[in-house]
Order: C-alpha cells, then sequence, then structure tokens
C-alpha cells in the first residue's frame, strides 16, 4: 500500500476527512451552495466551535474553501479537491494494473 | 492483455480486479509465497519493496519496506488471515513504523487474491476492501455527483494506453 508518501498523505487526509457523519453533510450541503459558518451552526445540534473545527479537517482536505465575508466565513466545495478525491482512488485502481504488469513480466520468464 | 477487468463497487466499497496470466496456478502462486519474487512486483521500480519478514502460514506476518529514489523508506506490514495453496490467500495491508509494528494511525486495507484454472491458463481476482469503508463510498459516490468526466476520461485514456502497451 505503501506507493508514495505523499499520495498516501493526500488519501490520508481525505479518509479522515470523510470519516464523520456530520463532515459528510457539510461536503454534501456546500456542493449545493454556499454556506456560512454560523449557518452551518445552526444546522448541527453543537456549538460554533465544533463546526468550525470540522470546517477546518475538510479545508485541510481540500475538499472545502473557506472566505471571509464581512463578519461572516464563507464555506464553499472546493471542486478541484474533490476531483483530486476521485483520481486518487483511480490512481489505486491503475496501481494495481501495474502490479500485474510486473507479475507478468516475471511469469513470462518462465 | 492481462487485466481483463476492472471495477470499484461503491456499494460493496471494493475494487474488483481481473487478470489472467498464461502460467498455471501453482506458479502464479509462487508470485506471493516465495518474498523474493514478491518484492519484484509488489512495489513500482522507483519504490522497489524489500519484504525481510515473510511468514507465508495462516495468521503469520510479513514486513516490508518501499525505497524511494532519495533513499527514504516506508515501512508496511501484512498480516495473513488466510491461505489455502494455490487458490485463495487473504491478506490486511496497513502501515508500520521503521521497526515494522503496526502504527495504527493510517487504514487497513484488506485483500482477497484468488486463482482459478481457465484451459491453459490461470485467472487471477484480487478484491481489495478498504476499512474505512464509508469514507471510500463517499468519495466515490461525491466523484459521480460532481460529474468529473475529466478525471474519469484522463484514467480512461491511461488506462487505454496500458492495454495497449
Amino acid at each position: 500500500m505503501v506507493v508514495d508518501q505523499l499520495h498516501e498523505t493526500e488519501l490520508d487526509r481525505l479518509f479522515q476527512a470523510f470519516a464523520d457523519s456530520t463532515r459528510r453533510d457539510i461536503v454534501r450541503r456546500v456542493t449545493v451552495g454556499e454556506f456560512s459558518v454560523s449557518g452551518l451552526a445552526a444546522l448541527y445540534a453543537m456549538s460554533f466551535a465544533a463546526v468550525q473545527k470540522h470546517v477546518a479537517v475538510l479545508e485541510r482536505a481540500s475538499l472545502v474553501t473557506k472566505e471571509k465575508r464581512g463578519r461572516e466565513q464563507i464555506v464553499r466545495a472546493n471542486h478541484e479537491g474533490l476531483q483530486n478525491a476521485r483520481r486518487l482512488l483511480d490512481e489505486y485502481e491503475h496501481m494495481w494494473c501495474q502490479r500485474v504488469d510486473r507479475m507478468a513480466d516475471i511469469l513470462a520468464e518462465g | 492483455m492481462t487485466v481483463i477487468s476492472t471495477e470499484k463497487n461503491p456499494e460493496a466499497l471494493s475494487l474488483t480486479l481481473v487478470a489472467e496470466f498464461d502460467a498455471g496456478a501453482e506458479r502464479v502462486w509462487q508470485l506471493f509465497e516465495d518474498p523474493r519474487q514478491l518484492e519484484r512486483w509488489w512495489g513500482p521500480p522507483t519504490y522497489p519493496a524489500t519484504f525481510y519478514k515473510h511468514e507465508f502460514v495462516p495468521g503469520g506476518q510479513a514486513s516490508y519496506y518501499m525505497t524511494g529514489p532519495d533513499g527514504d523508506k516506508s515501512h508496511g506490514w501484512w498480516e495473513f488471515t488466510s491461505i489455502n495453496a494455490p487458490r485463495q490467500l487473504e491478506f490486511d495491508d496497513g502501515f508500520a513504523d521503521s521497526d515494522g509494528n503496526p502504527t495504527g494511525e493510517y487504514g487497513i486495507s484488506h485483500a482477497t487474491v484468488t486463482l482459478e484454472t481457465v484451459g491453459e491458463r490461470t485467472r487471477m481476482t484480487i478484491l481489495s476492501i478498504f476499512e474505512s469503508e464509508e469514507q471510500l463510498e463517499q468519495l466515490v459516490q461525491m466523484g459521480m455527483e460532481e460529474g468529473m468526466k475529466q478525471a474519469v476520461g484522463q484514467i480512461d485514456s491511461i488506462l487505454a494506453e496500458h492495454a495497449s502497451a
């Protein structure tokens, strides 16, 4: 599984980001439209600080972006980051295809 | 073409890869059983694997590291959860510290390797399941919702090149 440390670290951040149902819900909502952190906080039975923390985890995983607008912090989906998530999954598949190629090469030696 | 099909299944949260080799099942089995052969294919040429422990028995552990272009080492471990030579092999795969001890801080993946004899050839099916299953499903679903045609197209062309190579 250890292929490229950089990619693995990206993947870990993504898995960590998606490991929590509130964070998944936040991502789902902001892909449809932008939300302020306080707007999100009103949706969940948790403190503003707790929601802010979840947003920070998603931000680190490049799944959302946060921008100050006046006194509000606006959260949006990071479409580039989401594409990257999909690409990482496909890379995992590609990695196994390459392994199979090497296996075939060894077998071809007889 | 060696790889016959790959399937990402968001319901089962798995990746299934089917490949066929021009060799008998016993011979293909050696690619897993013999650590010297295993390390020739597990890591890419730029990150070759070294298996310094390989207890190829049910419940046995394997320890390996992969050496990067700058000499940096990434450690990993396997635990063989099931071995039925030369038909089926199951193992967990995760990260380890430099002493080969599982770190636990990263996810574990579980692989099931099945070998079937098809005429003169051997069909290998590898089922890969992530421990962070929910996350993986979410990732895949989001990918679809976002209509990531561009990214998928890139992968398709890479796979097409790969298939014709």
